[in-house]
């Protein structure tokens, strides 16, 4: 993994965490929308939050689809769930969220899974080599 | 009724995405690093490699699916539900298809932080 690699994994997580932040408060705000009135949702794109969060998540697709090029899916999926710590450490320390002991539990849980997925090889395409024999990625 | 309309719903959202992940990650792993063909061939021929590649465009339409199958969700249903259930359980879905479709050695290194996600985003986003 060469450092231009974990700039685009990073940029994932920014990209996917505001991304996600603009798309719920857009939707927050056209409100609800029955099944039966699903035409609505076109409609909803055009919600300026939405539309933020979708040109949002058009540069997360762009990271995320350049991590796969040389990535496992079960790589970078793990690694870029790093952004749920983000949110939650953004929401406590910008928003002043009460820190909850479940909310510590989650970062833990989140991190430990980075960090055990982060530690292995990110990718299995190639047989022979240091990364089939275990011997893993410098990380 | 409500709750066999939302986990149906987050089911669908689930299946969408991870078929969409797959798919994307076929795609990708076809065209190759995308950063050495771009300094090899240029950005437009990459974009165009991309653009019209089978399992890109399929890809796009499952999660132009899984896109829609949210914003649907949430707004009939809490997002502290429906964002936590469909987010934790796409890594168990994928990790399954990424070892059965895309043939990738799912260890248990994998298996490890797939569970650990999992649970740390369905605690973290609830």
């Amino acid at each position: 993994m060469t450092l231009r690699k974990y700039l685009v994994l990073a940029a994932t997580i920014v990209f996917a965490s505001f991304g996600d932040i603009s798309l719920s408060y857009g939707m927050k705000r056209v409100g609800a929308i029955s099944a039966a009135r699903w035409t609505e949702l076109i409609a909803a794109v055009f919600n300026p939050w939405v539309a933020l969060g979708i040109v949002l998540l058009l540069g997360f697709l762009t990271c995320y689809m350049s991590a796969l090029s040389w990535s496992d899916l079960t790589y970078v999926l793990p690694a870029t769930s790093f952004g749920y710590v983000l949110l939650a450490l953004l929401s406590i320390l910008l928003l002043h969220e009460k820190v909850t002991l479940a909310r510590w539990i989650g970062i833990l849980l989140v991190s430990s899974g980075v960090a055990v997925v982060t530690r292995g090889p990110s990718t299995s395409r190639q047989q022979p080599g240091p990364e089939a024999t275990g011997a893993g990625e410098p990380s | 009724m409500s709750a066999i309309r939302t986990w149906s719903a987050i089911a669908g959202i689930v299946l969408s995405s991870t078929a969409g992940d797959v798919l994307l990650s076929r795609a990708m792993r076809q065209i190759g690093d995308v950063g050495e063909r771009r300094r090899r061939e240029g950005l437009a021929a990459v974009v165009k490699a991309v653009m019209t590649h089978p399992s890109f465009l399929l890809a796009l339409f499952f999660m132009a699916m899984a896109f829609f199958g949210l914003l649907l969700a949430l707004s009939w249903a809490d997002v502290s539900l429906v964002v936590p259930a469909s987010a934790s359980l796409s890594y168990i879905t994928n990790a399954f298809a990424a070892g059965l479709f895309l043939h990738e050695r799912v260890d248990r290194r994998r298996w490890m932080s797939a569970l650990l996600v999992c649970a740390g985003v369905a605690v973290l986003a609830a």
